[in-house]
């Protein structure tokens, strides 16, 4: 009587049935091909350009401070500014110089107190009083810049007297530490790039979300489980099938969310961080294979949840909470600095986290990684389903 | 053919069906009469196979409910009591999934799903989707779901709930078709009236057991009483619940 084979009886007409019903449903549209991949991308644009911008600022551009009472330190300030600061000078006291900082009228004031020429004519350090906000993260490089010159100021002044006294300077200057930044234009910026990986598994997530409350919880509150389940598909069966018709938006929405972002890294100028070769056709289909795994966990794993709620609501507010457990691994990735093990790549999201993050390093990723982390991914999502295939067959499902 | 052998049933501590035993056979509509919570769904629940008898048997077709659901389900068709439809599919796309549900070819289940828009009249909507159905368009559409697979035996829990007076009647000359050729129809219903119009054969269910079975005349003539609704709140013991 029945066309396909047996054990799968049903599996493919569920399938169908779920996947073209919610082509129709605007709000699986909107969920699956709208809001990921079009504000992910956004969003990821945004950020990015925001911190690119930060940080060509930091070496670029010349460091607005303002000098209060510079005519008591004149070689100071023209030395300053030989070394590329914009000076202003103010008249400011030791209140009007923080107001300045904390009001934001200034970046950073610099005041030389009365007894400074004296106090440096006589060699007792002579004070130099910087004001800036430490809790402005943006601004740390520039303050820090400002610092440094006016050190280097004092450390030239205290070689030059030695000279004098007929010293050689050198005795004062007992270590030689060389500060070797190894990080290149790529693996700075992939602190930002990390969110990418974030925003596309979440981006994933999201596009099976709304099929999989319709398919369970959505079917059991309008009354259409019941005849469902009087047709001579095994339950798992059923389940089966819904789960592979959410795990089929999710690829899509994997697809188009990975595409978007290809796209769009080409407008944010990554050029500038010697990016664009990293996001190119191969490094995205390759982030599609190491992702695509997670839609079927995904898919079963929603499933699961959405089909014991007792109501559509209570299924979105169930899920709504539940789609952020996925990126608490990227969260410790994050917080712990933990880079790609193969023992790591056990972990669903994890890995695919990390795998993503290699790709756009632009480094070689190990085929025995890739492996597990496809293989123990792939894995996990097969037990979840079979699991909700058995839950499935509970008769509690229908109360 | 369908014949209940002392089917019993309970949730946790709350026994819904205590000794339900009937027979329905073919070419006859036989009525479930009972007041709400009777355990008239629950019965036809097991019966469908969406529950699972705590004990005792039903065979359809003489094939057991306990042990060949599967097989019970391509002898069924079944109203059931919220008979939901998708919302994003024509009446004929709900029909036909479940016509391929049911294992049947493609040609066969559009040949399936012209008939039984003819039948039911529904050509006017059957290409519209079901999102702005009526209540008579989404029974007529779970009936014809139902009934895709040809089932020699049909299911139907309450069916005319919250449907209009046109809708009822056409539900009527439908059950009474379905007499006519030979199948076995099953429906309960809390409605006196409802179950005396149409049911050759009269199951009073009450408290999860049967408590009278009988053609409307012999239930008259064992309880003595000449109007139907004295009758029933005889065999009751109350009229809490009816209609």
């Amino acid at each position: 009587m029945s066309a396909s084979p047996e054990p799968w009886r049903g599996v493919f007409t569920v399938f169908r049935k779920e996947f073209f019903e919610n082509l129709r449903d605007r709000r699986t549209i909107l969920s699956a091909l709208f809001i990921g991949p079009v504000f992910g991308p956004l969003l990821f644009a945004g950020l990015m350009q925001f911190s690119v911008k930060q940080s060509d600022a930091a070496t670029d551009e010349s460091v607005p401070v303002a000098i209060a009472h510079a005519e008591r330190a004149p070689n100071l300030v023209s030395w300053l500014a030989a070394r590329g600061l914009d000076i202003t000078t103010v008249d400011l006291d030791d209140d009007a110089a923080r107001n300045a900082v904390i009001e934001r009228r200034q970046k950073v004031v610099i005041a030389l107190p009365e007894d400074f020429g004296q106090r440096l004519a006589s060699a007792r350090p002579a004070p130099v009083l910087v004001y800036s906000d430490g809790s402005r993260a943006f601004e740390a490089r520039a303050v820090a810049r400002v610092k440094t010159l006016v050190m280097q100021y004092g450390q030239q002044i205290g070689q030059q007297r030695l000279l004098v006294r007929g010293i050689d300077p050198l005795i004062g200057v007992p270590l030689a530490v060389q500060d070797i930044d190894v990080s290149t234009p790529t693996t700075r910026s992939v602190l930002v790039l990390s969110m990418l990986s974030y925003l596309v598994i979440m981006s994933m997530l999201v596009g099976g979300l709304y099929l999989a409350i319709d398919a369970t919880a959505g079917e059991r509150e309008r009354g259409s489980l019941e005849p469902l389940l009087t047709t001579p598909i095994p339950r798992a069966n059923l389940i089966y099938g819904k789960i592979l018709a959410a795990a089929a938006y999710m690829l899509v929405s994997l697809i188009l969310t990975v595409a978007a972002f290809a796209v769009a890294v080409q407008f944010i100028g990554l050029e500038r961080f010697g990016m664009s070769a990293n996001l190119g056709p191969l490094a995205a289909l390759t982030m599609i294979a190491c992702c695509a795994p997670i839609a079927l966990l995904g898919a079963a794993f929603l499933t699961i949840i959405a089909a014991f709620a007792k109501s559509y609501r209570e299924a979105q507010s169930y899920l709504s909470f539940v789609i952020a457990v996925p990126t608490l691994p990227l969260v410790f990735a994050g917080m712990f600095g933990l880079t790609a093990t193969t023992a790591l790549m056990l972990v669903p999201f994890l890995s695919q986290h990390l795998l993503i993050t290699s790709i756009l390093r632009a480094e070689p990723i190990a085929t025995l990684q890739l492996v597990v982390s496809v293989v123990s991914t792939l894995g996990l999502g097969v037990a979840l389903a079979w699991i909700a295939g058995r839950l499935y067959n509970r008769e509690a499902l229908l109360s | 053919m369908i014949s209940v052998r002392d089917l019993h049933k309970s949730f946790g501590t709350v026994a819904a069906v205590r000794g339900v035993s009937f027979a329905a056979p073919d070419g006859q509509i036989t009525g479930l009469l009972g007041p709400n919570g009777a355990g008239k769904s629950t019965t036809l629940r097991m019966l469908y196979t969406v529950l699972r008898p705590d004990s005792g048997d039903a065979q359809i077709d003489g094939i057991s409910v306990v042990e060949q659901p599967l097989l019970v389900r391509r002898a069924i068709g079944v109203l059931s009591h919220a008979a939901g439809v998708y919302p994003h599919l024509t009446a004929r796309e709900n029909i036909l999934y479940f016509g391929e549900l049911h294992g049947l070819a493609r040609a066969q289940r559009e040949r399936r799903a012209d008939e039984l828009i003819e039948l039911l009249e529904m050509r006017e909507f059957a290409s519209r989707h079901a999102r702005g159905y009526s209540q008579g368009q989404r029974l007529k559409t779970a009936l014809a779901r139902a009934l895709v697979h040809e089932p020699r035996n049909v299911l139907l829990d309450e069916p005319t709930n919250g449907l209009d007076v046109m809708a009822v009647r056409n539900l009527r000359s439908l059950l009474r078709k379905l007499r006519e050729r030979g199948h076995c129809v099953v429906f309960s219903s809390h409605v006196m009236q409802e179950v005396a119009e149409l049911c050759d054969e009269i199951v009073v269910i009450a408290r999860g057991t049967v408590v009278a079975t009988g053609t409307l005349q012999s239930l008259r003539d064992s309880t003595g009483q000449a109007a139907l609704e004295d009758a029933f709140v005889q065999l009751i013991g109350s009229d809490a619940g009816l209609e």
